[in-house]
């Protein structure tokens, strides 16, 4: 069956069975390969994409679910102001090692910023608890989320 | 893992430290004994085309083309470690160009020119080894290349070499300040001699080495567009699920594959000797098809294994003597006169490497050739691979190496290889092999379980007069390097339990090879030492407590030969308040270690709950790893093996049941996650050593802290991984 999806502002038909995870679709179909399988079953938060703003585990959401919401995917989530701020904390703060699972991360906190500004220790805990780092980056994650929360001194706040 | 155990094997494995200013005879030899690191041959580098001609190659990790770029080409792969940086800085320091110039190549598979002098002169990338194997290589490299280049522009210009420098990709005559970039000498360069004499650059005048460079992978990983193995694409190119036999060694009885092809987006069935795949236009196809097959298993005699079997078998072996590893002073009579004598058995289990980036390759084989796209470690041994399954000769197998989303040591065994050019002879395009999470974990090569035995003498004033230490398990070198296991001896199984760094006068250490039926071992993040270390650290906590002494005191006691080893032991104690009070439940323990080149002390300070869960609240780290490439790469490896090193602590174990692995997902083989993770402290100590392996001792020294903490906390002596809360509870 064929089905018409919204991905970072761009509209695609894909032609594939209504139960196909999106993160196949997103990769296999469509060629966007910054979103990473891990797991297959949301207990690792590798193929963490937003559908409209939300975060969503890519590897479980069935592509009929999808419907005509927004997805954004790590490739296109620098386009965001808090994506940006994200992004921009984890190379100030040499987050990446491996890197597998960044975008998965980066894609969780991104939509962490975007709820809330001013992430105290227990709401990062509560968001980035789902995304595993088997490299151990997890203090230099928290610590990228709290620089990104910081308002823009260059600019005057 | 460690050099000696190398170099027995082969006395030419070593390379001799090369001196400065040696003559070119002597270069040349000295290169041939490092595995012919470096090329010295001037080549015109014409695989790229038209492009590439006149291309400045002095050597096989440098290329610069007149149109300004510089390729270096990196021997070693990156898998998180840092060594996509650290490697260009190496290079980069003595060609003297900016980071910024450079563009990075995956070597091709080439024992010869990348060949890691640390590791038999093979293409491998393990062992905390990247730094120490190539630190002196890629600088000569790097040197070779300037000289060329300083003499190109003297002879442009008719004037001296030595009135000449160069400084970020140009040479510069002084007198003048007339300046040439390195573009513009390329032609001339590729022309003239190898240089009689490179000498290379006192550490004092270092500009990038020692620096917090940053990343250059960095970008690239934060905006998807990384490539790792698992991110290939080739035009027309299918990908399979695969399924293996649940029980090692069993075979395929039959499938019944009616229902799968009707999946839309399936076209093929690849039915293997032990296995089935199915290859598909994408994978939720491929996913889909293989749950729907039909499979009957002939499970072979591997059919009944469980757990408890292996660990009685290693039990029985661990008590009847080993192959002596160590053997100084008279241990019997010495354990004969002793005060007190103190036994222990301590148990490590199996364990998964779980590497985020789940197994995978991409496999074209066509009749005169096979392309293999895959992240290995070992680019030498996949193209092997590849050829032997194909039957095709070694030259005909291309291997395109990529990023590693975790190596752990996984990545060292080309099993993944093998499978997907088994599938990939069957299929006529381009076939992507990716294994489920489940298939990743069941179908691992895993950390061999560990059975050690034991025992010290200790004199009235309680210090150790005697030391025995028994390993028994199964050997990984035998299978994955067997001309390294010599006389029933594995040096990785007693690695870092054969020196510890402590006086011990009377120490016998032992090696009993006991193989689990059917089930492959393999390296694991810290390879020998990470068991040993929490094997003998802990013991020598259970010493001191027997002498009732305090742990550092104990220590420092028996570290007046091993003073790099006795200063970071101080600088750890004292960096985290050693001896300051903490509350009930807590503790704080500590580990002292020297492996892989580096010298390392932690404290670890945990809270153990009234239900026994554990929490590690802090990791206070002291580091004396030599010469420093990059210090915030050495920061960042201790700060992900610790929590490596924490995860397997407090829940790796994999165990069998009726012949198959019971853990399948990370539900069931946890990972530390963030709201668990301590706070971990780096403090590094200066030093002009030569520099030290840096990617798996914070890996190896933070288990024996954490259990030792437990200890502190609770007075319960931890002797078997991963920590079982049931037995800490005080409620």
């Amino acid at each position: 069956m064929s089905y018409r999806v919204k991905v970072n502002g761009m509209d695609h038909v894909v032609d594939v069975d209504g139960d196909a995870p999106l993160l196949w679709v997103l990769r296999d179909v469509l060629g966007l390969t910054g979103t990473k399988f891990g797991c297959g079953m949301a207990l690792c938060g590798a193929c963490t994409v937003h559908i409209d703003g939300q975060p969503a585990r890519s590897c479980i959401t069935p592509i009929e679910s999808v419907g005509s919401a927004a997805i954004t995917t790590i490739e296109a989530i620098g386009d965001t102001p808090t994506g940006k701020k994200i992004q921009d904390a984890w190379l100030d703060l040499e987050v990446v090692q491996c890197g597998y699972c960044q975008s998965g991360q980066i894609m969780t906190a991104s939509a962490l910023l975007a709820s809330n500004p001013q992430p105290d220790d227990t709401a990062i805990d509560d968001a980035m608890g789902g995304n595993i780092c088997r490299c151990g980056t997890y203090s230099r994650i928290r610590a990228a989320i709290k620089q990104a929360a910081q308002p823009d001194t260059r600019r005057g706040g | 893992m460690d050099i000696r155990a190398f170099a027995r094997f082969d006395p030419n494995v070593l390379a001799k430290p090369l001196q400065n200013g040696v003559s070119r005879r002597a270069f040349l030899k000295a290169g041939a004994a490092a595995g012919g690191g470096l090329l010295l041959s001037f080549t015109l580098d014409c695989e790229e085309g038209d492009a590439a001609v006149g291309a400045f190659a002095p050597n096989a990790f440098i290329r610069i083309d007149r149109g300004g770029a510089v390729a270096l080409v990196m021997p070693q792969v990156e898998m998180g470690q840092g060594t996509y940086t650290s490697m260009p800085m190496l290079i980069a320091e003595e060609l003297d160009v900016e980071l910024s110039q450079v563009r990075l190549e995956h070597a091709p598979p080439n024992d010869k020119l990348y060949g890691n002098p640390i590791l038999g002169s093979s293409q491998t990338t393990g062992g905390s080894t990247s730094v120490r194997a190539f630190w002196e290589p890629l600088r000569r490299a790097g040197a070779v290349g300037r000289n060329l280049l300083i003499a190109a522009a003297a002879q442009t210009w008719g004037v001296e070499t030595n009135a000449c420098n160069a400084e970020k990709g140009e040479v510069i005559h002084v007198p003048t300040g007339r300046r040439l970039s390195y573009t513009n000498l390329v032609d001339v360069a590729a022309t003239l001699p190898v240089p009689e004499k490179v000498t290379l650059k006192d550490p004092k005048d270092f500009k990038l080495i020692g620096t917090s460079v940053k990343r250059l992978d960095a970008p690239e990983k934060v905006n998807g567009t990384a490539q790792y193995g698992i991110d290939v694409r080739i035009p027309g190119m299918k990908v399979a699920a695969v399924a293996a036999c649940p029980v090692f060694g069993g075979k395929l009885e039959s499938v019944d594959d009616s229902k799968a092809k009707t999946v839309k987006g399936v076209v093929q069935i690849v039915h293997l000797e032990d296995a089935v795949a199915v290859v598909a236009d994408h994978m939720a196809a491929a996913k889909k098809g293989l749950a729907a097959l039909d499979i009957k298993w002939n499970e072979g005699q591997n059919a009944a294994v469980g757990t408890t079997d292996i660990i009685a078998q290693l039990d029985a072996a661990s008590k009847n003597p080993g192959v002596v590893a160590r053997k100084d002073g008279d241990v019997e009579k010495a354990m004969a006169g002793a005060t007190k004598k103190v036994e222990a058995i301590y148990q490590v289990p199996f364990l998964a490497h779980a590497a985020m980036e789940p197994m995978n390759c991409t496999v074209h084989v066509r009749n005169d050739g096979c392309d293999v796209w895959v992240g290995t470690q070992v680019a030498t041994r996949a193209q092997r691979a590849a050829a032997e399954v194909t039957g095709l000769p070694l030259e005909k197998v291309q291997v395109h190496n990529h990023l590693l989303g975790g190596g752990f040591g996984r990545r060292l065994d080309i099993d993944g290889v093998t499978r997907a050019v088994q599938i990939a002879k069957q299929v006529s395009v381009a076939v992507k092999v990716i294994w489920s999470r489940e298939e990743d974990i069941q179908h691992d090569l895993y950390r061999p379980y560990y059975y050690d035995r034991l025992a010290a003498g200790l004199d009235e004033q309680g210090m150790p007069v005697a030391w025995t230490d028994r390993v028994t398990a199964s050997s990984i070198l035998a299978r994955w390097l067997p001309v390294a296991f010599k006389n029933g001896f594995d040096r990785d199984a007693v690695e870092g339990a054969v020196r510890p760094p402590y006086t011990l006068p009377n120490i016998q250490v032992e090696y009993v090879r006991q193989e689990p039926p059917g089930i492959p071992t393999a390296f694991w993040r810290g390879v020998g030492p990470t068991h040993n270390i929490f094997v003998v650290e802990s013991f020598i906590d259970e010493l001191a407590a027997a002498a009732n002494k305090d742990p550092v005191d104990y220590r420092r006691a028996l570290l007046d030969n091993s003073p790099r080893a006795k200063a970071v032991l101080e600088l750890a104690a004292e960096k985290s308040g050693w001896g300051q009070k903490l509350p009930p439940g807590s503790g704080r323990g500590i580990s002292v270690q020297f492996v892989f080149g580096s010298y390392m002390s932690q404290v670890a300070e945990v809270a153990v709950a009234k239900d026994g869960g554990v929490r590690v609240q802090r990791v206070v780290c002291a580091v004396d790893c030599g010469m420093v490439v990059n210090p915030d790469t050495v920061k960042a490896q201790i700060e992900g093996g610790i929590i490596f090193g924490i995860t397997a602590a407090l829940y790796g174990q994999i165990t069998l049941k009726n012949g198959r692995v019971e853990q399948s997902n990370f539900d069931n083989y946890q990972m530390l996650r963030i709201n668990e993770a301590p706070v971990v402290e780096v403090h590094l100590i200066k030093s002009t050593e030569a520099p030290g392996g840096i990617g798996e001792p914070g890996t190896a020294a933070v288990s024996p802290a954490v259990a030792n903490a437990i200890f502190a906390a609770t007075g319960k002596r931890i002797r078997k991984l991963p920590i079982n809360p049931s037995e800490l509870r005080s409620v």
